[in-house]
C-alpha cells in the first residue's frame, strides 16, 4: 500500500516537450510510472517519449483516461497550468517549477480549496514517489526502497539524504513526498500527515522541515491530537540568522523571530516526535520507533 | 526585492496616496538647495534598507539651513548598521497630531493576503503584534476578488480609528491593496500614517517590498532594483553574477552543496560539531562543472574561510559533473589555499569518485564524517 500514488495512476506530464520535462518523462517512465500523455499548447499531435501529446490538458485526460499530471511548465505560465490541471480535473497534480509567484499560488490554493477531492504537491518541490511502483517528478529512483516508512519533506536533497541513512539500516518506503520549499504549498505537511495516518501499511511517518512559516507547529498539533503512526522528525537551519532567504523562498526566519528552529523542534518534542540533531540520528529515531 | 522609501512613496503617490512633498539628494549641497525649496520645517532621511533608521540617528528634524546642513553632513557618508548611507530624501515636515498604521501582506499559513489597520502607529509594528495584538484589525482577502471596499471600511471600524478619519483611511487601505496585487508585493506598509489637525491623512514613510519571483512582468520595478542595491557587499554581488543562492554568515568553514534543506543541515552539523559556517551556498540542482568549479572560487575568495566541506547529494547533479568541477577549480593552484573535504553520494558518485583528483581534497564518505573532517580543518587553522 501507499499514499497518493499506486499502479492506477495514470499521469499527464505539462511541459513535456520543454528539455526538462522530456528527460523526467523518460526517467519516469523507465522507472515504471504509467505516463500516458503530454499537454502542450500548440503541440498537439506530436510525440515525445513515445507518449502522445495534446493541446489541453483536459483533452489528454479524457483520452488517455488520466489521473494525475506533472507540471515542469516555466514559472511564469505555470499558475495557469496549475488552474488548468485543477479544472480538468485530476485527481492529483504535482508542480516542480521552481519560481512561481506567490500570489500566483494564492489563488491556485484559492481554487484548490474548491477541489477537495485534488492533492496539489509543490511547487517548488521534487515530487513523490512509491518506490517500484511509480515517481511523478525528478527524484532519483534509484535510492529509494519499498518497506513501511512514509516520508515527508520540504526539501529534494534533504530528502535523499535521510532515504540514504533509512537505507544504511534496512529501512523502505511506502511513500516519500517532497511537499515543497515555497511559502505557499498545496499540501501541507498536515495534510500528508493525515494521508499516511490513514494508511495501513505505514507503521511509522519522518518530517524533515525547516525554517520558516508555521507548518511544521501545525503538524505538531495535529500529531499529538489525531496520529496513532507514531512519528519522527528533523529540522533544517538551526543556524540560519533571521531576515536571510536560505536558498527556498519559505526558509526564511522573519525580523519578528517566527519560523525558528527552535520553536518548531520545541513544538514537535511536546507532541512525543523525537527530533533528531543529524539525518543519521532520525534513521535512528525511525527504527526504535518500527 | 525590497524598495527604497523614496521609491515606495513615488508607487505609491503615483497611484494617489497623499505624501510628502520630497527630494532626492545624493550631496550636502542638493539636500539643502531641496530643503529652501520645499520650506522648512524637513525631515532629511537616509535611504538605506535598514528598520529603525530614527534611533540609529538616520533621521533627523531640521528648522534652518545651518541645520539642514549640518544634519546632511552627518547623514550623507554615514555607517548605518553596516550600510554606507550614499542618498538622502529630504522631505517636507508633516504637523500631525495622531499616527495610524495600515500594511497589507501575505499570511503564508492562510495562503492569502491580509490587511492591517491599527491606531498604534509610528511604532515598531513587530512589537505592536507581539505586545497588544488585539491593537491591529486583520481583514482576510480573497485573491479571487480582491478587497470589497466593506472590508477596507471593516479593518478601520474595527481598529478603533476616529470616525471622521474612518472614510478617507479605509480609502488609503483599498488603494494600497491595490497598489501590493499589481505590484505583486509581498509587504506594503505606511507606518506612520499621520493625521495632522485639519484631518488630512499623509504617508510619512512608505514600505513596498515585491516578490523577486514576480520581477518579470514587472520590468520597471526590477530596474529600481539596479538603482537602489548598491550596498551589496563584493561576495554577495559575485553569487549574483554566479547566481547563487548565497549567504554569508560569520564563521570559518566554507559550505558547498546542493539543495535549500540540504545545505542548511550541513550548516547545522557544522554547528552541532563544534565549528562554525561561513555561509550558505546552494549551487542548485543539475549543476555542471563549470558551476561546481565557480563556487568553490566563491568560497575560496571568503577571507574568513579556513576550510571547506562540499557535501552534494546527486538527484539530477551528477557526481562525476562535481567531481570535473572540483579537480578543475584546484588544478589550477600549486598549493591548494585552503583545506576541501569532499562527500559525493547519489547518482554517478562511483563515476565520481573515479574522477575526482584525491591528491587534492579529503574524501569521506557519509555527510557527518565530512563536516566533522571539515571542522577539525578549520580549528588546526585557527590553533
Amino acid at each position: 500500500m501507499s499514499v497518493l500514488v499506486d499502479e492506477d495512476t495514470r499521469v499527464v506530464v505539462q511541459g513535456i516537450t520543454g528539455g526538462e520535462g522530456k528527460f523526467h518523462t523518460e526517467q519516469m517512465i523507465e522507472y515504471g510510472t504509467n505516463v500516458v500523455a503530454g499537454a502542450v499548447p500548440g503541440k498537439g499531435g506530436q510525440e515525445v517519449a513515445g507518449v502522445p501529446v495534446y493541446d489541453t490538458v483536459a483533452k489528454a485526460a479524457r483520452e488517455e483516461d488520466a489521473n494525475a499530471s506533472v507540471v515542469f511548465v516555466p514559472p511564469a505560465f505555470a499558475g495557469d497550468a496549475l488552474f488548468e490541471a485543477l479544472d480538468a480535473p485530476l485527481d492529483l497534480v504535482v508542480a516542480i517549477t521552481e519560481g512561481v509567484p506567490t500570489q500566483d499560488m494564492s489563488r491556485v490554493k484559492r481554487k484548490l480549496d474548491e477541489e477537495p477531492d485534488t492533492y496539489l504537491i509543490g511547487p517548488n518541490c521534487p515530487g513523490l514517489i512509491t518506490p517500484d511502483v511509480a515517481k511523478l517528478g525528478i527524484l532519483p529512483g534509484n535510492i529509494f526502497s519499498s518497506g513501511d516508512v512514509g516520508l515527508i519533506s520540504r526539501s529534494g536533497t534533504l530528502t535523499y539524504q535521510v532515504v540514504d541513512n533509512l537505507t544504511q539500516r534496512g529501512i523502505g518506503q511506502t511513500t516519500a513526498i517532497g511537499i515543497g520549499g515555497d511559502p505557499i504549498i498545496g499540501t501541507s505537511f498536515v495534510d500528508a500527515l493525515e494521508l499516511f495516518e490513514e494508511d495501513p501499511d505505514t507503521k511509522a511517518v519522518v518530517m524533515c522541515g525547516e525554517i520558516g512559516g508555521e507548518d511544521e507547529e501545525e503538524a505538531a498539533a495535529y500529531i499529538a491530537e489525531n496520529m496513532d503512526t507514531p512519528v519522527a522528525g528533523f529540522i533544517a537551519g538551526r543556524t540560519a540568522p533571521p531576515g536571510k532567504r536560505m536558498g527556498h523562498a519559505g526558509a526564511i526566519v522573519s525580523g519578528s523571530g517566527t519560523g525558528t528552529a527552535e520553536s518548531k523542534i520545541t513544538a514537535l518534542e511536546n507532541a512525543g516526535v523525537p527530533v533528531g540533531d543529524t539525518p543519521e540520528e532520525v534513521a535512528s529515531n525511525v527504527e526504535d520507533l518500527l | 526585492m525590497r524598495l527604497h522609501e523614496f521609491q515606495a512613496k513615488e508607487v505609491f503617490a503615483d497611484a494617489g496616496l497623499p505624501t510628502p512633498a520630497a527630494s532626492l539628494a545624493g550631496t550636502v549641497e542638493e539636500a539643502v538647495a531641496a530643503a529652501e525649496d520645499i520650506g522648512y520645517p524637513v525631515a532629511i532621511k537616509a535611504q538605506v534598507h535598514v528598520g529603525g533608521r530614527g534611533k540609529a540617528g538616520g533621521i533627523k528634524l531640521v528648522e534652518n539651513e545651518a541645520e539642514a546642513r549640518e544634519a546632511a553632513e552627518a547623514i550623507i557618508g554615514m555607517d548605518l548598521k553596516g550600510y554606507t548611507v550614499s542618498r538622502v530624501l529630504v522631505e517636507e515636515a508633516v504637523d500631525f497630531v495622531n499616527e495610524l498604521y495600515v500594511g497589507v501582506t501575505m499570511d503564508r499559513g492562510e495562503g492569502r493576503p491580509v490587511a492591517m489597520v491599527s491606531t498604534k502607529g509610528g511604532v515598531d509594528i513587530e512589537s505592536v503584534a507581539e505586545e497588544t495584538p488585539e491593537a491591529i484589525a486583520q481583514e482576510h482577502i480573497d485573491p479571487a476578488f480582491g478587497m470589497h471596499p466593506f472590508q477596507a471600511r471593516k479593518a478601520v471600524y474595527d481598529a478603533g480609528v476616529d470616525p471622521a478619519l474612518a472614510r478617507d483611511v479605509a480609502g488609503v487601505l483599498q488603494t494600497l491593496y491595490d497598489i501590493w496585487e499589481d505590484t505583486d508585493g509581498s509587504d506594503a506598509e505606511i507606518n506612520p500614517l499621520m493625521v495632522t489637525a485639519d484631518d488630512e491623512v499623509v504617508a510619512a514613510d512608505a514600505v513596498l517590498n515585491v516578490d523577486s519571483d514576480a520581477l518579470f512582468r514587472h520590468p520597471e520595478l526590477a530596474e529600481l532594483q539596479e538603482e537602489g542595491e548598491f550596498n551589496e557587499s563584493e561576495l554577495e554581488q559575485k553569487a549574483d553574477e554566479y547566481g547563487f543562492d548565497y549567504v554569508r554568515l560569520d564563521g570559518n568553514v566554507g559550505i558547498i552543496g546542493n539543495g535549500a534543506g540540504l545545505v542548511m543541515t550541513t550548516l547545522d552539523l557544522v554547528d552541532y560539531y563544534g565549528g562554525s559556517p561561513a555561509n550558505f551556498l546552494d549551487v542548485g540542482g543539475g549543476a555542471k562543472a563549470e558551476r561546481i568549479a565557480n563556487a568553490l572560487d566563491m568560497v575560496f575568495s571568503d577571507e574568513n574561510v579556513d576550510s571547506v566541506v562540499f557535501n552534494i547529494f546527486g538527484g539530477i547533479t551528477r557526481g562525476d559533473e562535481v567531481a570535473k568541477g572540483i579537480n578543475q577549480a584546484l588544478e589550477q593552484f600549486d598549493e591548494i589555499p585552503k583545506p576541501v573535504v569532499v562527500r559525493l553520494a547519489g547518482t554517478n558518485w562511483e563515476e565520481g569518485m573515479e574522477i575526482l583528483n584525491e591528491d587534492l581534497v579529503t574524501v569521506e564518505k557519509t555527510l557527518e564524517d565530512a563536516v566533522q573532517r571539515a571542522v577539525d580543518y578549520a580549528q588546526e587553522v585557527e590553533a
